[in-house]
């Protein structure tokens, strides 16, 4: 093995890139420039820490080694590691931001949004606190980049400034800074005062506390409910009221942070201290997740029902993600092999897929003023591409072979059968019922159904930017949006169908996890 | 050993003291001349701060922990000693730091605030105040303690006074902290003579000693008045709800460089002053064991983080709402310390040098505001991001420290707080400081909210950023607090050290 690649680089590279931003937002195409370059390179180091990954689980390893920032009170180190789930989740997150980045170039562009050396900036460093997350290697360090994860969201969910976006933003700082303050927080200086200890570990910190009696189970659950509810970015019900309420941010960021960066943060971490915290023998001895499993179906369900009457095609997105989060704490709660790695997988194959449909969401609200479903009947023939997309990133999220989703949702159902709990099978396939229910509609009526009125016919008859930043084809009466919003959500649309086909490296990390 | 290090313990008192009275009268003999009395002033600020950077080597490389200096060489109870531990070692930093940069920052502001022919006396009197306030915390011997009280007290009532020439409520202010001030006082004049009476001595160290030694020291009628009036007398100093109704009149009105300079050490010091009485002379034992001296104190700092922190929500000027937050962080101090373990009182310790970075920096950041503005109600601040990105930005920090975010110096404090609870079996509490803090959320993101997400009027297109001193003075602080957020070895390390001597040194 060459040289070692840090942890370190991949969050110094968008701290950088995000100053480099800022100090080149007088130009903007420098500016996006920066961009592009930052979110290019910390991919090719990603990737490369995901080899290095890959190469220590073929020689029956997990854990890199820890790199520190330094101690920022005695005893309690902002430590690094690189562990098979934080390369997943950092994989992910960077492998789409490069594409969000260049959809964002195209959306915000075309839409004239204000401010936007603010929101590339902050893009950079929220980017920066997702790869703290992700290869955070003790409960404190990722706590800490947790909060900065709210803090650098915040401004991209304010972003607008109008009264209902600063209402939104409220909302979402609200819920996400509550329980994070009251549960989170808690349940980590509990932790640390039971048992001194915060590393991530197989065996968990628990482990000799409860083997000697001197934490009761009662307490481990308690604590293990204390960080599930405490990560309100995973949405669990009740705390998913921040998801839809964030809707009020620009698209880009709905698509990239609230489908990807910022849900999944809360996911993972979910997966993270279940598996590395607490530990999966520890957990199954005391018992303490059953609820979670509840509270997991009825989040499934529940979001989904919400979503079949939600008729912003934002918001109904955003109530998918509330239902499709809950995969992943349920995977989490059963405790099985499988469905650790279905979670883990659910990870990557519900990112690919949702971040399309809101990739489309936004094509469609920039190239035809719509965000309500109800009105884009018969879009599809002028925007092919946009909602063809849709429809192959809804089949991935409904589950249905040949998307990555069906991956997923086949381990999952493995590990309910694992933990001989085959009711959540049914849970299951209800689900994608639902979600053929909600989200095939979307496509089908755009194809399928004609308009309801005669739209004003196209004037220009140049293939040039009009002032809505369309692209105008008045020959073949396709009227796109922008390409360079086109391109990546067709991009992320073939990457769930490759996720598919070759879902073996991200398989491979998966099944390390734990191990 | 020099002159200078020999001397360094009464030297902290004698440079600003001699400083301020050479201030005022150069003034008064030769003309004012603004420039030049500051330019005096931010001299002996700065030679303070070099001192007391000395005097905190000094206590770090002693095999003890405890320098101890004997006024005119007189021993021990006899004479007037002077002695420094962790705890105060690192009390006058936090004084003297937040001196040299607030001075730094009057020059403009006190340009704008107070007329020309009062500028010596105002940066003498300043440098009185900034004397008293080192003195109380250097000294071991109470009656040093009542006088220099008053030094400070004093001073700080005129210095209020002359935010007169901004708004004339300044003086009702000031009169309002002039009578619970003084009531204050004599509370703790009246509980050190009754100690005197008891014990016969004045020294701090001697007090403890012969305290300890009383027979029936449980049942003591003496002891209880004493302590009883110390405590309601400190606390009124230190503004511990409910006795802190003086507290945001006098930081409201106040000129902008007081504003800062008393929100982040007057209180403090009066928390410092706390800390030795229960611990150093009445003893851990009496105070927590014999008394449940620290629950009477438990229950006000309880109420202190929720009722003044709900005040603050709803004012609408900002220097108002800043006061009646720091109100609210005196909490967060005084349950610290009042939980009588050592992480409660690490965390109670290193809040005393965070927040007054923080809070310092956020004054600062609104006497700027002031400057260029003219007033800090709330709408002053609509768009304000755009117009002083840099003052702004420092205050935005200072916020999020306020609020204990992650990467903050609040978030510490926090931190040690919470875990001093826990261990103290506390988790009610645990879970108030931390509702507390969602409190800090609230009533910071009303303003960050118009700072950063409100479209700026054009009347405001005149307005520029603050001048480099203020700005420099503003940035200093808060990058002083984000960097204790990160690395708090410094801090906290002088903080349990300081814990661990009051514990264990006292029986």
């Amino acid at each position: 093995m060459g040289v070692e690649l840090t942890p370190l680089l991949a969050m110094a590279i968008p701290a950088a890139g995000a100053v480099a931003i800022a100090l080149l937002g007088r130009w903007p195409n420098l500016r996006e420039a920066a961009t592009l370059t930052t979110a290019g390179l910390l991919l090719a180091v990603v990737l490369g820490l995901a080899n290095q990954e890959l190469a220590r689980g073929a020689a029956g390893g997990n854990f890199g080694p820890a790199f520190s920032l330094g101690e920022m009170i005695p005893g309690m180190a902002l430590e690094f590691r690189v562990e098979a789930l934080g390369v997943i989740y950092a994989l992910v997150a960077s492998g789409l931001w490069l594409l969000n980045s260049v959809y964002s170039i195209g959306y915000m562009r075309a839409h004239h949004e204000e401010n936007q050396t603010r929101f590339y900036m902050c893009f950079g460093l929220a980017m920066a606190s997702v790869m703290g997350i992700a290869f955070a290697s003790n409960m404190f360090t990722l706590f800490v980049f947790y909060e900065a994860l709210t803090m650098t969201t915040y401004p991209l969910v304010a972003h607008a400034g109008t009264p209902t976006a600063l209402r939104g933003a409220r909302t979402y700082l609200g819920v996400l800074v509550t329980t994070s303050i009251c549960f989170l927080l808690l349940g980590t200086s509990l932790t640390w005062y039971l048992t001194g200890n915060l590393d991530f570990s197989v065996e968990g910190v628990f482990a000799a506390g409860v083997e000697t009696n001197s934490i009761s189970s009662g307490m481990v659950a308690l604590l293990y409910g204390l960080f599930v509810y405490g990560i309100g970015k995973a949405a669990v019900m009740p705390a998913h009221r921040w998801l839809p309420a964030a809707m009020v941010a620009p698209t880009p960021v709905s698509a990239f942070l609230h489908a990807v960066a910022v849900v999944k943060a809360g996911v993972f971490s979910v997966l993270k201290i279940t598996v590395y915290l607490f530990g999966l023998d520890t957990l199954k001895g005391v018992g303490g997740t059953d609820f979670f499993i509840y509270a997991a179906c009825f989040t499934i369900i529940a979001g989904s029902g919400v979503a079949m009457f939600q008729d912003n095609l934002k918001r109904r997105l955003a109530y998918s993600t509330i239902s499709q989060l809950a995969y992943i704490v349920l995977g989490a709660a059963l405790l099985t092999p499988s469905g650790i790695e279905g979670a883990g997988l659910h990870i990557v194959m519900h990112a690919w897929g949702k971040i399309t449909l809101f990739f489309c969401a936004g094509a469609v609200m920039v190239a035809a003023h719509k965000t309500d479903i109800s009105q884009m009947k018969g879009l599809g023939r002028k925007m092919p591409f946009t909602f063809g997309a849709f429809a192959i990133a809804s089949i991935s999220i409904i589950g249905l072979p040949p998307m990555g989703g069906s991956w997923s949702k086949w381990y999952l159902m493995m590990g309910s059968l694992e933990a001989d709990k085959s009711w959540i099978v049914w849970v299951l396939v209800v689900s994608s019922l639902m979600n053929i229910a909600y989200l095939l509609p979307v496509a089908t009526n755009a194809f399928f159904l004609s308009p309801d009125e005669k739209p004003s016919p196209d004037v220009h008859g140049d293939h040039g930017h009009d002032d809505h930043g369309t692209v105008a084809h008045s020959a073949s009466g396709i009227q796109e949006a922008p390409l360079l919003c086109v391109i990546p959500l067709c991009l992320t649309a073939l990457g769930s169908f490759l996720l598919f086909l070759y879902p073996g490296p991200i398989l491979t990390l998966c099944q390390m996890i734990g191990s | 050993m020099s002159f200078i290090d020999y001397n360094l313990p009464v030297l902290i008192v004698i440079v600003p003291l001699l400083g301020g009275l050479l201030s005022v009268l150069w003034g008064t003999l030769f003309g004012p001349r603004r420039d030049l009395s500051w330019g005096w002033a931010m001299l002996v600020a700065a030679a303070e701060l070099a001192l007391v950077l000395k005097m905190v080597g000094t206590v770090v490389d002693s095999a003890t922990g405890s320098v101890v200096y004997n006024m005119g060489s007189w021993p021990g109870p006899w004479g007037i000693e002077y002695r420094v531990d962790y705890l105060n070692a690192f009390v006058l930093l936090v004084v003297a730091g937040i001196g040299a940069a607030t001075i730094l920052f009057a020059r403009h502001s006190v340009h704008d605030e107070i007329p020309h022919d009062r500028s010596h006396v105002f940066y003498g009197v300043w440098l009185l105040c900034l004397t008293g306030l080192v003195g109380i915390t250097i000294t071991g011997d109470t009656f040093n303690v009542y006088v220099l009280l008053e030094i400070t007290s004093l001073t700080s009532y005129a210095l209020i006074a002359m935010g007169k020439d901004r708004d004339r409520r300044a003086l009702l202010a000031a009169l309002r902290y002039l009578i619970l001030g003084s009531i204050g006082a004599s509370f703790i004049l009246l509980g050190i003579g009754y100690l005197l009476m008891l014990t016969g001595t004045l020294n701090m160290e001697d007090m403890h000693n012969t305290l300890i030694a009383i027979p029936d020291l449980a049942t003591n009628r003496t002891v209880l008045v004493a302590f009883a009036f110390l405590l309601v007398g400190l606390s009124l100093k230190s503004a511990l709800f409910p006795l802190h109704m003086w507290l945001p009149g006098a930081y409201t009105y106040a000129p902008s460089a007081i504003s800062a300079f008393l929100a982040s050490t007057a209180t403090k010091v009066g928390i410092y002053m706390a800390f030795r009485f229960m611990y150093t002379i009445f003893g851990r034992h009496y105070s927590i064991e014999v008394l449940p001296g620290h629950l009477v104190l438990l229950a006000c700092a309880a109420a202190a983080i929720i009722v003044p922190n709900l005040s603050a929500i709803r004012q609408t000027e900002v220097k108002r709402l800043l006061a009646f937050s720091s109100a609210g962080q005196i909490g967060y101090m005084v349950m610290g310390f009042a939980l009588a373990n050592e992480d409660g009182m690490t965390g109670s310790i290193v809040h005393l040098f965070n927040h007054a970075a923080m809070k310092g920096g956020m004054f600062l950041a609104i006497g700027a505001v002031i400057y260029r503005v003219g007033s800090a109600h709330i709408t002053d601040l609509n768009g304000l991001g755009k117009r002083m990105p840099w003052t702004m930005g420092a205050f935005s920090i200072g916020g999020l420290g306020l609020a204990g975010f992650p990467l903050t110096a609040g978030f510490i404090s926090k931190w040690y707080l919470i875990k001093g609870c826990l261990t103290a079996g506390y988790w009610y509490l645990a879970v108030l400081v931390l509702f507390a803090s969602l409190l800090a959320v609230i009533y910071v993101w009303k303003m960050l909210e118009r700072i950063w997400f409100t479209e700026p009027d054009e009347s405001t297109a005149h307005i520029k950023e603050a001048p480099p001193t203020m700005l420099i003075a503003t940035w200093g602080l808060i990058l002083t607090s984000l960097y204790f957020g990160v690395h708090a070895e410094f801090t906290v390390g002088m903080a349990q050290k300081a814990a661990a001597f009051l514990l264990e040194v006292t029986p």
